[in-house]
């Protein structure tokens, strides 16, 4: 028997090409002098009305192709001068507002697209940008939550108190609840933006078929079939006119997933009107002030307890900044506020959210997708409670963990995608064994000790969290085997870095019973695959997992089907065993998937000396039709997968940090991972995810934040300023454990872990922070994140403060 | 405001290319566009990321900080430049492909290419130094972990050769 593919570290296929520097990415499209470039003229203020535009310096410079602004757009008979698409409307969304693909009459943020420049390479393309004149008037800008809360003044005249949506769920009275509680706390905490920073930018390339009337784009983006059906509708083209391509991807974490940006219509709106190839790449100064960010907020908490730390009330409020527009809805406060709850049950909960405009840069789903927030608000309360009780943290937070015997667990809300709050399965209690264990826990306060009475400061923190993974609506995969024996594996979801050639492959060789090697994986081609959802909340695996794992399927129970009529046995009796299918025990009645391939597919002409044995006069029952009603020729396998609702992934980690007591100076001494996202297909994958996740945390708890002036300048637009952790940030080691829960919901078995890695970040070493610092100032509380080293120092100073979070028993 | 160009010669991967090339072309635009060497990537252009990092005459330089006109007389190795003559992947190639030490590959080519660089220099750091070798480097996927098993790895692989000959 073929050893089992799924659970081993198999070395990545993709690999090759990228080692040798022959990856694909969007700027490696149509490397040809013929090529156009694209530039654009960004707003440089945060808030202003645009009076005029002058482009008339620009038509007299060489090479110049094509400059645009809104009233070019307003010409065409297209809706390209329609507001872009608002992607994910919901009903308390009663204020969305989204952008125009050029700036009409106003601009909301520093970035804002307002002219269009095509030249014959990017240098020229940025003279012009530089000669395009544009008078503002410029208007009061909107910065920050506490500047939107108070409305002073509005980002979008229209949209009253700067509210785009109030949400409200609960599970009960929660006012009552707390007045009942033996014991109450108040907590208020912020988060600071951050961004995903891919190493590649966005780019967008399209090329326009004057003999077809196709277009064919390749952007790089996490939704080939979402950019399609924008394009196609902006454009007025139809559907099967346009194909969009995503190449290699370098890096997304969540800001590729929201579609179209501008320069993703208007390049392919370029392309057709010169009759020309164009290309826009990204530059990392747009990157920062034209792409997204995410995790700001600002959050109020009131929770009632009992003497063990067990949650009778909770009761959440929080203000999301989602920047100048929403058009990615509501999905990153919606996140917040269900994911909140981690692997707790508190007996009622309450969560109101505001959503709020900003002069920014938009916010929209960066890896976590506000479970960081949520974990965050959750943990520090945690936090709290253990040390209102004075006990353990981790027993108070075992105190109120969901049994593994109260799977599926219904938290009583509805989450991101429309469908109750149900988590399918789970071990919570395990996990935390697993991770005090890892990190050592229980010895911690020795050691702590220890380190004190040498002048040291060392703390540990914990952090628990749920991530709902896999959601729908579907993703479907086609299967095909060539006459060659090469399986053909299609999906229409995209790849930025998680190996899904390597791990769908897995899968397909496990299934069919072929090698590896033959097996090849296409993701995010339209043309190979035009129904999918795209590449977000740790679906892939999940989603395109279970799709192409039934696909296989499918076409398995073909290749048997035909073989056994070949080989005149039944087959029952059939096993295929590297790409040859023969009968069980007996070895010598065999075919190869190959013939069986040439067979399934009635010919009338041959083409090859395979193919002579399946024309008309070598095969079929003359009483039959070659094809059987309710039979397709070919050996393909073709299927989708639809769960009812997301599967929800856990873990928990902790970290030992020591503080400077002179410097403030913050460093990890330990990271510990306990992650449970159900059977693993390929290990090594998962802990490279759990590693980058890992990473992008430490990055977002202690060093990156978006530096924005009053006026809505973004002070730090550039990777001097904005401080992204090179090696010399990341701990040297970090110790993972795994816990296996499989999922109920899907054929693997399995759960999403592209995000999970950094969702306890700020939660995690907030506490560990804290608990250093209390070693020599037992008030020291951290309300805010990330934190720097002259923060802390901050925070000193103002010690001793009452703790702002502590009332009195009741 | 035609720019003037100028003919020069690059030598890349022991191959001369004549191009004609405006003053202000960057180094890395003229590898990626005017030569088709599109596995320098370009990731801040602005130093700091190191994706763009390419060997002049076997020292690891950013391609974006330097104007192609510069880099005439020059021996550039870039990571298509790193696969053995025989097409196999050289040692640091091959760590990266036995440790997982990349995940989207937009970072990994400045990594190779700065490690050939670092290993050449000092073929037996110790774990401290792999660290160090590449800390110049930013990747946004991997966390570290693997390039710094991948610099250990490949300085065995290199080590094993110079035994093997």
């Amino acid at each position: 028997m073929t050893t089992k593919l799924m659970g081993t570290p198999v070395q990545r296929v993709e690999d090759q090409r990228f080692l040798r520097g022959h990856g694909r990415y969007v700027d490696d499209v149509a490397v040809d002098e013929r090529t156009l470039h694209a530039a654009v003229v960004r707003s440089p203020h945060a808030h202003a009305r645009i009076v005029d535009i002058d482009v008339s310096a620009v038509l007299d410079l060489e090479g110049v192709h094509a400059v645009w602004t809104y009233d070019d757009l307003a010409g065409l008979a297209t809706p390209m001068a329609e507001p872009l698409p608002l992607l994910i409307p919901h009903p308390a969304l009663t204020h969305g507002r989204t952008q125009y693909a050029l700036a009409r009459a106003e601009v909301n943020y520093v970035g804002e697209a307002v002219a269009f420049v095509v030249a014959d390479d990017r240098y020229v393309a940025e003279d012009a940008v530089g000669l395009v004149r544009v008078d503002y008037e410029v208007l009061p800008p909107v910065v920050g939550i506490d500047r939107a809360r108070a409305a002073d003044h509005l980002v979008h005249d229209d949209v009253p108190g700067n509210v785009g949506a109030r949400m409200e769920q609960k599970t009960g009275d929660v006012e009552a609840a707390l007045a009942a509680a033996p014991h109450r706390l108040q907590l208020d905490l912020t988060v600071e933006r951050s961004a995903c920073m891919p190493m590649e930018g966005r780019g967008t390339v399209a090329r326009w078929d004057p003999d077809t009337h196709r277009l064919q784009v390749w952007s790089s983006t996490q939704t080939s079939t979402g950019v399609r059906a924008a394009v196609a509708v902006k454009l007025g083209l139809d559907l099967g006119q346009v194909d969009v391509i995503t190449p290699d991807v370098g890096g997304g974490f969540g800001v590729k997933i929201n579609h179209p940006w501008p320069e993703e219509l208007l390049v392919p709106l370029a392309a057709r009107t010169l009759g020309r190839t164009v290309k826009f790449t990204e530059d990392r100064r747009e990157h920062f002030i034209s792409s997204a960010h995410e995790r700001g907020q600002v959050q109020h908490i009131e929770v009632g307890f009992d003497d063990e730390g067990r949650l009778l009330a909770l009761d959440v409020e929080f203000w999301h900044d989602h920047g100048a527009y929403t058009p990615y809805g509501l999905i990153v406060p919606i996140i917040t506020s269900t994911q909140l709850l981690g692997p707790y049950k508190p007996q009622v909960y309450r969560v109101r959210f505001e959503s709020l405009y900003t002069n920014t840069v938009i916010v929209t789903p960066y890896r976590g997708a506000g479970r960081p927030q949520g974990c965050y608000a959750m943990e520090r309360t945690m936090d709290a409670i253990a040390d209102f009780l004075d006990r353990d943290r981790a027993e108070v937070r075992a105190a109120n963990f969901i049994q593994p015997d109260e799977f599926p667990f219904d938290q009583g809300l509805v989450f991101q995608d429309g469908r109750e709050l149900e988590y399918d399965s789970g071990d919570y209690p395990a996990s935390l064994e697993k991770l005090k264990a890892l990190v050592g826990w229980d010895d911690f306060p020795a050691y702590q000790a220890e380190m004190a009475a040498a002048g040291r400061r060392v703390g540990i923190g914990l952090a628990c969290y749920v991530e709902g993974t896999g959601v729908g609506p579907y993703e479907g995969a086609h299967v095909h085997i060539e006459t060659s024996g090469k399986v053909k594996v299609a999906t229409g979801l995209t790849t930025q870095g998680q190996g899904h050639a390597t791990v769908f492959a897995q899968l397909v060789a496990d299934e069919l019973g072929v090698r590896m090697e033959d097996v090849e994986v296409v993701t995010g081609d339209t043309r190979r695959m035009p129904y999918a959802v795209g590449t977000f909340a740790s679906r892939a695996a999940v989603m395109s997992g279970s799709a192409i794992h039934l696909a296989a399927k499918r076409a398995k129970e073909k290749a048997l089907r035909i073989a056994a009529e070949a080989l005149e046995v039944d087959e029952r009796d059939l096993e295929i065993v590297d790409g040859v299918v023969s009968v069980k025990g007996s070895p010598g009645t065999s075919i190869d998937l190959g013939t069986v391939s040439v067979l399934s597919n009635p010919l009338r002409y041959a083409f090859d000396e395979a193919s002579k044995a399946a024309t008309q006069f070598s095969v079929g029952d003359p009483g039959r039709p070659p094809v059987a009603e309710g039979d397709e020729p070919g050996l393909e396998g073709k299927d989708f997968y639809s769960p009812e609702r997301a599967t929800f992934a856990s873990g928990m980690h902790a970290v030992i940090v020591e503080t400077d007591p002179l410097t403030a100076e913050i460093r990890i001494l330990k990271y510990a991972v306990v992650h449970d996202c159900g059977h693993l297909i390929n290990p090594m994958i998962v802990e490279g995810q759990i590693h980058g996740g890992v990473a992008q945390g430490v990055g977002g708890a202690l060093y990156e934040r978006m530096a924005y002036d009053e006026s809505g300048q973004l002070l730090n637009a550039s990777f001097m300023d904005f401080l992204m952790p090179y090696v010399t940030e990341i701990p040297d080691g970090i110790d993972i454990d795994h816990l296996e829960t499989p999922s109920p919901l899907n054929p693997l078995g399995i759960k999403g872990a592209g995000e999970a890695g950094v969702i306890p970040s700020a939660a995690v070493f907030a506490a560990a922070i804290e608990d250093a610092e209390r070693v020599a100032l037992p008030d020291l509380t951290i309300t805010a994140m990330p934190i720097s080293p002259s923060e802390l120092h901050a925070l000193r100073q103002r010690h001793p403060q009452p703790r702002p979070h502590r009332q009195e028993r009741s | 405001m035609s720019d003037t160009r100028h003919d020069v010669r690059l030598s890349v991967n022991g191959v001369g290319h004549d191009v004609s090339v405006p003053a202000r072309r960057l180094l890395s635009d003229a590898l990626r566009h005017d030569l088709g060497l599109t596995g320098t990537h370009v990731g801040c252009e602005h130093g700091v990321c190191g994706a763009c990092t390419v060997l002049l005459d076997g020292r690891p330089v950013r391609a974006c900080l330097m104007l192609a006109v510069s880099a005439v007389g020059c021996e550039i190795t870039t990571v298509e430049g790193l696969a053995r003559d025989d097409g196999s992947l050289g040692p640091v190639q091959q760590a990266f492909a036995e440790c997982h030490g990349l995940q989207c590959g937009f970072c990994t080519p400045g990594f190779l290419t700065t490690i050939t660089a670092g290993l050449a220099d000092n073929p037996t750091p110790t774990h401290e130094e792999c660290r160090d070798m590449i800390a110049g480097n930013l990747c946004r996927c991997t966390g570290y972990q693997n390039i710094v098993r991948a610099v250990e790895r490949a300085a065995e692989l290199i080590a094993e050769e110079g035994e093997a000959s």
